[in-house]
């Protein structure tokens, strides 16, 4: 058998080419539906679990499952949005604790969650390093921001401008880093978090700048009454809060019109969460309440069906691959016939023909196998970031 | 050109009534009787399709013949089983192929020794690896023996298969044109170290041969037009 075994070697290793086309062949049918099978059951499990632990959410009316995905998941696809007064509301019922969201910016391509101090007692999050934001322009980053990004307490992250031609729209806002969360294998690990105002910031809803009333400076002064100072647009606006702007930073209006994107309710027991859910599916709210769990199942229901068919295709494909290989390989055959009755000719049996040629496919499926097994177990543990960066 | 008188030698290959065809029909080889000396050298000639390679294949036990009887070495091959027959033929009859034969993903030393690796009949052992060697040696061409085939000249390619039907020291060599596509010089080179080797090793050796040149360099000659024509030797 070692006989056979190294001169099958020795074929494979003279025809490398042919070696390692068959290798990546059988390797992409036998690892393909394998690895989709473990990113799928981790994003299931991921978007399961998330979900599970996010009782209710409450967000504009419309798609149900962009509310969830940007409120649980930090997507892209940004909700409408509603009020801070959907907190008050929820506040006002005294059937559970809101929790404010304002997802909408990013900063180097991970979402800014604006949010307050709870979101962080709710979700269990603990800091790995430094402190958690205490000031109008801090942040805290996730642990995949941090290693990604290589930042750490003391740096800055700069929130990303939406729109660059448009002088009216968000500039960007130099955020301070106090901390830096533990990792917690979910959405948390790849975003930004700051207080909801520095997110209302960020928007241009509230800003800093000189004191218009002090300035000496008449080349900024458009019009100057008793009550009223209009400056012209030389008036620069700060894009840094730091300890000694801070106090000129202000919002203009009413808090309690500012945007979010959804609220996390967290219900104090079952029945009032069915209460609260009860009350918002009257037809003259304008908000909708969803069970992200209920959400998730939906969709889960769906990739499933979806999952069959890309099973039933895999296989076919797999199926023609194989048929494909094993054409190759007869004809492969063909082309040793010379070989083949050179070595029946010296002396060996058909048997021990079978065995070598047998030994070179055995070795061939040894290799893929293990190219495979690799394969898996690097889709195995990256299985959450790839799970996070190509499906959720 | 003499003709063989089997009765005056010690036999090495005895055929008596022997008779082959193809399925297609189309050919067909009668040898009354033939016999070759232990230790001869004998050449075959005759026009193609004459039964040439048909008579080494018969002899190796590859072909079986419809009739008759073929002796080689006092055994009678064509009784022997299939697995004892490829037996005998890897331990008793060296092939030199008129192609070579020899395998491009195997280097030197590994075509020299193949038929140890393909069957259980031959035990590969330091000895025999030693021997290899030995034999390269002998052939000139030690320093090639990690190259491939087609990195070496049709000539170190020819003594490589000699190398190779010569190791398990077999007590018959056919050589299928082993000279044929050799220049004048290589072909008198090639055929004089074979003949050195097989009577080193005391072998005997049926040579297919269309080069008129080489068959005063034979012991004996056997012309196949004369089977054509029905005639045994």
């Amino acid at each position: 058998m070692m006989d056979s075994l190294y001169l099958a070697w020795r074929y494979l290793v003279y025809n490398k080419k042919k070696t390692f086309i068959l290798v990546c062949c059988i390797t992409i049918i036998a690892a393909l539906p394998l690895a989709l099978e473990v990113l799928l059951n981790e994003s299931e499990r991921q978007l399961a679990l998330r979900a599970k632990s996010s009782p209710l959410l409450i967000g504009a009316k419309g798609s149900a499952l962009d509310l969830v995905m940007n409120s649980l998941y930090f997507g892209d696809e940004v909700p409408e949005t509603i009020t801070m007064a959907a907190t008050d509301q929820v506040m006002d019922t005294g059937l559970a604790a809101p929790i404010p969201l304002y997802v909408r910016f990013k900063s180097r391509g991970f979402p800014i969650v604006g949010t307050t101090l709870d979101y962080f007692d709710f979700r269990s999050l603990e800091l790995a390093q430094g402190d958690m934001f205490t000031m109008l322009g801090q942040c805290i980053i996730g642990a995949e921001v941090a290693r990604e990004l290589a930042l750490k307490p003391g740096d800055f992250v700069v929130s990303s401008p939406e729109t660059l031609f448009d002088i009216a729209g968000v500039y960007p806002l130099k955020m301070k880093i106090t901390g830096v969360l533990a990792p917690s294998h979910n959405a948390d690990d790849l975003a930004v978090f700051a207080d909801i105002q520095t997110a209302w910031v960020i928007q241009g809803l509230g800003h800093g700048h000189k004191d218009v009333t002090r300035t000496t400076d008449s080349s900024v002064i458009l019009k100057k009454e008793e009550s009223n100072v209009t400056a012209n647009a030389k008036l620069m606006q700060y894009t840094e809060i730091t300890k000694d702007n801070i106090d000129s930073f202000h919002l203009h209006g009413d808090a309690i019109n500012f945007p979010l994107t959804a609220v996390l309710a967290l219900p104090y027991d079952e029945k009032a969460g069915t209460i609260l859910q009860g009350r918002y599916l009257e037809k003259e709210m304008p908000y909708q309440i969803v069970r992200p769990k209920e959400v998730i199942d939906t969709l889960m229901a769906n990739i499933f069906k979806i999952r069959n068919v890309l099973d039933a295709v895999i296989l076919f494909v797999g199926s023609a691959t194989l048929l494909a290989l094993v054409l190759v390989f007869s004809l492969s055959l063909r082309l040793r016939e010379r070989e083949i009755d050179v070595i029946f000719k010296l002396g060996c049996s058909r048997a021990t023909i079978v065995k070598l040629l047998g030994a070179e496919l055995f070795i061939i499926i040894l290799i893929s196998a293990g190219v495979c097994a690799g394969l898996l177990a690097f889709v195995h543990y990256y299985d959450q970031s790839l799970v996070r960066s190509l499906f959720i | 050109m003499d003709r063989l008188k089997a009765e005056d030698l010690k036999k090495m290959i005895s055929i008596q009534s022997l008779t082959f065809s193809y399925p297609s029909g189309e050919f067909r080889l009668d040898i009354e009787k033939l016999s070759v000396a232990s230790g001869d050298k004998v050449a075959f000639v005759g026009p193609s399709g004459s039964g040439k390679t048909t008579l080494l294949n018969l002899v190796a036990g590859i072909l079986p013949p419809q009739k008759g009887s073929i002796k080689v070495d006092n055994d009678e091959i064509n009784s022997l089983g299939d697995s004892s027959r490829r037996n005998f033929r890897i331990t008793n009859i060296g092939f030199i192929f008129q192609d070579f034969g020899l395998l491009d993903y195997l280097d030197v030393r590994d075509n020299i020794l193949h038929p140890y690796r393909i069957t259980d009949a031959l035990k590969l052992n330091s000895d025999i690896r030693g021997r290899a060697d030995m034999l390269a040696e002998q052939m000139g061409i030690a320093d090639k023996l990690q190259r491939h085939p087609s990195d070496l000249s049709h000539g170190e390619r020819q003594r490589v298969a000699i190398c190779r039907a010569l190791l398990p020291e077999p007590k018959l060599i056919l050589a299928d044109e082993a000279t044929g596509n050799l220049d004048p010089n290589n072909k008198a080179h090639i055929l004089e170290l074979l003949f050195q080797s097989v009577e080193d090793h005391g072998a005997t050796l049926l040579a297919v041969t269309h080069d008129h040149e080489l068959l005063p360099h034979f012991d004996n000659v056997i012309n196949f037009s004369d089977f054509l024509q029905g005639e045994t030797t």
